[in-house]
């Protein structure tokens, strides 16, 4: 686990999961924990990577409708939450850092 | 000793492929961004060092990477790419309004003088600037502004703008190529613009003969005659002799006159190579036979190169942004081919060799010739 680089904030620590294209663009491990303000939410929580890992901006939603890209899924305690709204709050166990959001590429080869 | 360093985007990744003046030994680098499509890569010839490249993915959208060290550590620099206002619509393939959403970047023109400045060519089809090497990037809109832009469609490879160019001469004018739309120009820097497409003819627009709607595929041009430019166009090679004001065929007797792919030798102006497909549907050469056709007069007579070439069931294509030329005495020739093969000529294209056979689909072919 990466801890998220800056100043520690009191919000809640989630664990974040990328895809591999991104770990490697981003130079991170696998899972990253990153300090959330406010709300957990799918908004919030994508907010602090981009925060901590600028070169992601762009990557997992639009850089100016800030809409989900749509090769891109999140996924969470065995549920697909990619069709949920952005600042609806993620569930209590990823809130709590008990289970992972995982940002996936959709399986589409090429 | 000097040298060359041909620059390689492909389906799956960049290359470098380096060698000496003599361009018999090569060494190959890469996969760099392994998986991601690389559009373009390619070297600013104010700082040869500095070396540009499009990383893009339908998954996750455009990356923007420079390398200040000549290709062997890269960092990626901004990617943000928001047009200027209200994007509006331009024509879907049926017709229809489409709006404007940006996909990717083909092509990136670094300055011949600014090492920071650069400029990025995309789909759907506009120009955008950056003046602090890649951290923010800003629309030249009225490209887009114009007055026409909504009547412009999509290629088959979507709504690109490909080809920039700037006037060695007059640092305010430059050219833009865009499927489907035509060649652009601007007289003051990239304010204003107009399209330059007189005397194109294409049969698959309502009007043959319109001042937009013309599927470009690459412009070239020689930096000692700026106003002489040559076009590949879907069908038709052309030669404008006047900056672009108006245009006249050169195919000549080329099997076919479709194609992708079209350059300018580095001494001889008047020496232009292609390579003809056989059509907008067979995206191969004629016969099987991968042939490079050079003209020594500027067009109109063209005779076939294919010493090294394979001449049996090749069924390849060359896309627009994969050939290059270097600028050593003996002019150095190359191209890339959606099999995977670089091929390399050192004497202006008499003969030809391949440095690498098996890349990913080749993209984008540059080179840069260094001290």
């Amino acid at each position: 686990m990466t801890a998220g680089t800056g100043a520690r904030s009191p919000g809640p620590v989630v664990r974040v999961v990328l895809p591999a294209h991104l770990r490697v663009l981003a130079r991170t491990e696998r899972e990253l924990a990153l300090d959330v303000d406010g709300a957990v939410t799918q908004s919030s929580v994508l907010d602090a990577l981009e925060r901590c890992h600028p070169e992601l901006r762009g990557t997992i939603r639009d850089p100016a409708t800030r809409r989900r890209r749509a090769f891109v899924r999140f996924f969470a305690c065995g549920e697909d939450l990619s069709h949920e709204l952005p600042d609806a709050p993620l569930p209590e166990a990823v809130a709590t850092g008990a289970e992972p959001l995982l940002v996936v590429g959709a399986m589409a080869g090429g | 000793m000097s040298g060359v360093r041909v620059l390689v985007g492909t389906r799956k990744g960049a290359f470098v492929l380096s060698s000496d003046e003599r361009r018999v030994e090569w060494d190959v680098a890469g996969p760099y961004f392994a998986g991601w499509e690389i559009y373009h890569v390619t070297g600013s010839p104010a700082d040869p060092d500095r070396i540009w490249a499009s990383q893009t993915s339908t998954w996750f959208g455009q990356v923007v990477q420079r390398s200040d060290d000549g290709g062997r550590t890269w960092a990626p620099v901004g990617n943000d790419f928001t047009y200027d206002g209200v994007p509006g619509t331009h024509q879907w393939y049926d017709g229809t309004p489409h709006p404007w959403e940006f996909a990717r970047v083909w092509h990136l023109e670094p300055s011949a003088t600014d090492p920071d400045t650069v400029y990025a060519g995309v789909e759907d089809a506009a120009l955008f600037r950056s003046d602090d090497g890649g951290a923010t990037w800003s629309e030249l809109a009225g490209l887009r502004g114009h007055g026409s832009g909504s009547s412009w469609q999509p290629g088959a490879g979507g709504m690109c703008l490909h080809t920039v160019i700037a006037d060695s001469r007059d640092p305010a004018r430059m050219f833009v190529a865009i499927s489907a739309a035509g060649v652009f120009r601007t007289d003051d820097a990239g304010t204003t613009w107009r399209p330059t497409n007189r005397g194109l003819r294409s049969g698959e627009i309502p009007g043959p003969e319109s001042e937009v709607g013309h599927c470009v595929h690459h412009l070239a041009v020689h930096p000692a005659r700026p106003d002489v430019l040559y076009m590949q166009k879907h069908w038709d090679v052309m030669r404008s002799d006047d900056a672009g004001e108006s245009w006249h065929e050169v195919s000549g007797d080329l099997p076919t006159d479709f194609g992708f792919v079209i350059d300018v030798h580095a001494h001889e102006p008047e020496t232009v190579y292609v390579v003809p497909i056989t059509s907008d549907s067979q995206h191969f050469p004629p016969e099987g036979k991968l042939r490079v056709y050079r003209s020594r007069s500027g067009g109109d007579e063209w005779e076939p190169l294919t010493s090294g070439l394979p001449q049996t069931h090749c069924y390849v294509n060359v896309l627009r942004d994969a050939m290059a030329v270097d600028s050593l005495e003996s002019c150095g020739v190359y191209f890339g081919t959606t099999g995977g093969q670089v091929y390399a000529s050192a004497d202006s294209g008499d003969s030809w060799a391949p440095i690498v056979r098996d890349l990913p689909a080749v993209l984008s072919v540059e080179v840069q010739t260094l001290p």
